[in-house]
């Protein structure tokens, strides 16, 4: 696999209604779909929130195949949690299966599915997030959201500019690994075989390269935002203004919907 | 000829099955000759070094195959590994790809990968380093401290010591001044001549290309639409404008004659040849 195919918090652009939202409703609603995951309690809830979350999907015209891609390098914590609940359950009544110092009772199936579902699910809602919002977007999101913390002098600003700065970075430092384990693969350097010694060593002409370019990169940044005049976040005004439309509002609105239907339909054990 | 790399049907698509889908290479077949110097030419993003990266199995043909000396290189772990030691490659700006304490540990890199005992590993080195025009003393210094320059030199001296029988250079003179793009142009060429060497090398200048190479590979949107000698190629003078490569400008004044009407060879592409094509137009004797 090459280290491209890594598609954790990648930007895929479009003009769909999600992706047109207000990045802060964006972020706002995520969250409202997390609490609401963990208010779900049973079949009708789940099931509310797989379709909410379908239509979300849809909508966004985000390939199901991208999201499944995303969902790889996770896969084996779901599985271990599924497993965790599936032989970790205790129930009451006859055990379904029961073999060495296993038995599986049948809570410890709906508790597994349930578990595995949710986990699922709220993975996939924030792909859904990072899929369709772009890395600028997103920060400029949290930093507006985060404004009210600067009364109590956290560097807002500063915070956020560092985290833009690093999305931006990760693609370019992706890309740069790739050239140079590939210069050094063409000198026959063989970054697969051996044991971890041998392997830790391999990876020295790659490291070096790689630290010497983020270096200079980091420099060259440093340079050119000096000479246009960067002072950090004091009367600093935005290109980008937030405002919120209509749709906006009505997204909050279904979201905050979202979160009391699950949570009075959970509480009344749906 | 005896072909000494050869592609068939080959074709590359990155990041398949992601909306970036992106087909650098569809079925190219492409080929080169032992012993010839050869060079492809092709406007930016026109697919040159995913072409070129296939020769050397760096990368891995989405379909089609890619033949080194008339067998597949894929064929198995070992054959690819032996391949990238026959058949070196020099990347783009390869001075970013420098690590060791010093210029000549890093110009072993190569060979020491390779097994080579100690005593044929410092004879390679040595050499290599000659090739490129770097002095003795220059090996014991730091690459770091190096010029722009110098540093190429390393990178270029660190393939060249694992002595391929295939030379592959991606742009080697790319952001150097004219001085140095000689130099290494030369330098390329001694090697060219002193191993008996391949030599396959990717540019964006028509004349350097015009001055160098005996046969030019174009690369246009993923495929080759043609290649031959610089004559043969420069003949397709309006093909290479609309692919935006443009033709030496020796070239371009005699296609600019021939449409004025003038029935002169327009595939000239230096100023001897020009002089002898007028010479002969005018009816005298060439000199
Ligand atoms: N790692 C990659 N992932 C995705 N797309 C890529 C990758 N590398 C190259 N491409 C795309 O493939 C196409 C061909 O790229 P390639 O690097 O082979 O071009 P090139 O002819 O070498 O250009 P240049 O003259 O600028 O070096 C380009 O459109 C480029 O955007
Ligand atoms: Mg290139």
């Amino acid at each position: 696999m090459a280290l491209k195919d890594i598609t954790l918090g990648q930007y895929f652009p479009g003009t769909t209604i999600i992706h047109r939202l207000d990045p802060r409703v964006k972020i706002i609603g995520t969250i409202a779909y997390i609490v609401a995951l963990f208010l779900a309690k049973w079949l009708v809830t789940y099931a509310i929130m797989l379709v909410v979350l379908a239509a979300l999907i849809a909508i966004s015209k985000i390939g199901v195949k991208s999201i499944l891609r995303g969902m790889k390098p996770i896969l084996i914590i779901v599985i271990i949690t599924g497993l965790l609940n599936l032989f970790y359950t205790p129930g009451q009544g006859e055990p379904l299966v029961s073999f060495w110092v296993f038995t599986i009772y049948p809570e410890g199936v709906w508790a597994a599915c349930a578990m595995v579902l949710r986990i699922a699910m709220l993975i996939t809602c924030t792909f859904l997030l990072t899929y369709t919002t772009s890395p600028i977007q997103l920060t400029d999101a949290l930093e507006r959201l985060m404004n009210p913390l600067k009364v109590i002098k956290v560097p807002v600003h500063e915070l956020s500019m560092m985290m833009s700065i690093a999305l931006r970075f990760i693609p370019t430092l992706i890309e740069e690994t790739d050239k140079i384990m590939s210069a050094q693969k063409a000198r026959g350097a063989d970054f697969d075989s051996g044991n971890l010694i041998q392997k830790a060593k391999a990876l020295v002409p790659l490291l070096v390269p790689l630290f010497i370019s983020a270096f200079r990169r980091a420099d060259e940044l440093a340079v050119a935002m000096e000479c246009r005049c960067y002072h950090g976040g004091e009367g600093r005004t935005r290109m980008r203004q937030l405002k919120l439309k209509g749709t906006d509002i009505a997204a909050l609105i279904l979201a905050v919907v979202l979160c009391v239907v699950i949570g009075v339909l959970g509480r009344y054990g749906f | 000829m005896e072909p000494i790399i050869e592609t068939r049907r080959l074709s590359h698509i990155y990041s398949a099955g992601t909306p970036f889908e992106h087909g650098a290479l569809v079925d190219v077949d492409f080929t080169a000759y032992r012993g010839e110097y050869l060079g492809i030419i092709g406007h930016t993003g026109s697919g040159k070094s995913t072409l070129i990266q296939h020769l050397n199995g760096l990368l891995k043909p989405t379909s089609g195959q890619v033949l080194f000396e008339g067998k597949d290189i894929w064929e198995s772990k070992e054959r690819t590994r032996q391949t990238r030691f026959q058949v070196g490659l020099v990347f783009q700006y390869p001075e970013y790809q420098l690590f060791e304490e010093t210029v000549y540990k890093d110009i072993s890199f190569g060979p020491r990968n390779m097994g080579l005992d100690e005593g044929e590993i410092d004879r390679r080195v040595r050499q290599a380093a000659q090739f490129v025009g770097l002095k003795e003393e220059t090996l014991e210094k730091s690459p770091f401290e190096l010029s722009g320059g110098q540093k190429r030199r390393v990178a270029i001296a660190g393939v060249i010591a694992m002595e391929p029988s295939v030379l592959i250079l991606d742009e080697p003179t790319a952001g150097l001044d004219p001085v140095g793009v000689e130099s290494i142009l030369g330098n390329i060429h001694d090697y060219h001549q002193a191993k008996n060497a391949t030599i396959i090398i990717v540019s964006h200048s028509m004349e350097e290309m015009a001055r160098t190479v005996d046969r030019i590979v174009v690369v246009n949107d993923a495929k080759i639409p043609f290649s031959g000698t610089p004559r043969e190629v420069f003949a397709h003078g309006d093909e290479l404008e609309k692919m935006g490569l443009g033709v030496p400008a020796m070239t371009r004044v005699f296609h600019r004659l021939k449409g004025m009407g003038v029935d002169i060879d327009p595939s000239v592409y230096t100023i001897q040849q020009a002089r002898d094509a007028i010479l002969a137009k005018l009816g005298k004797a060439v000199v």
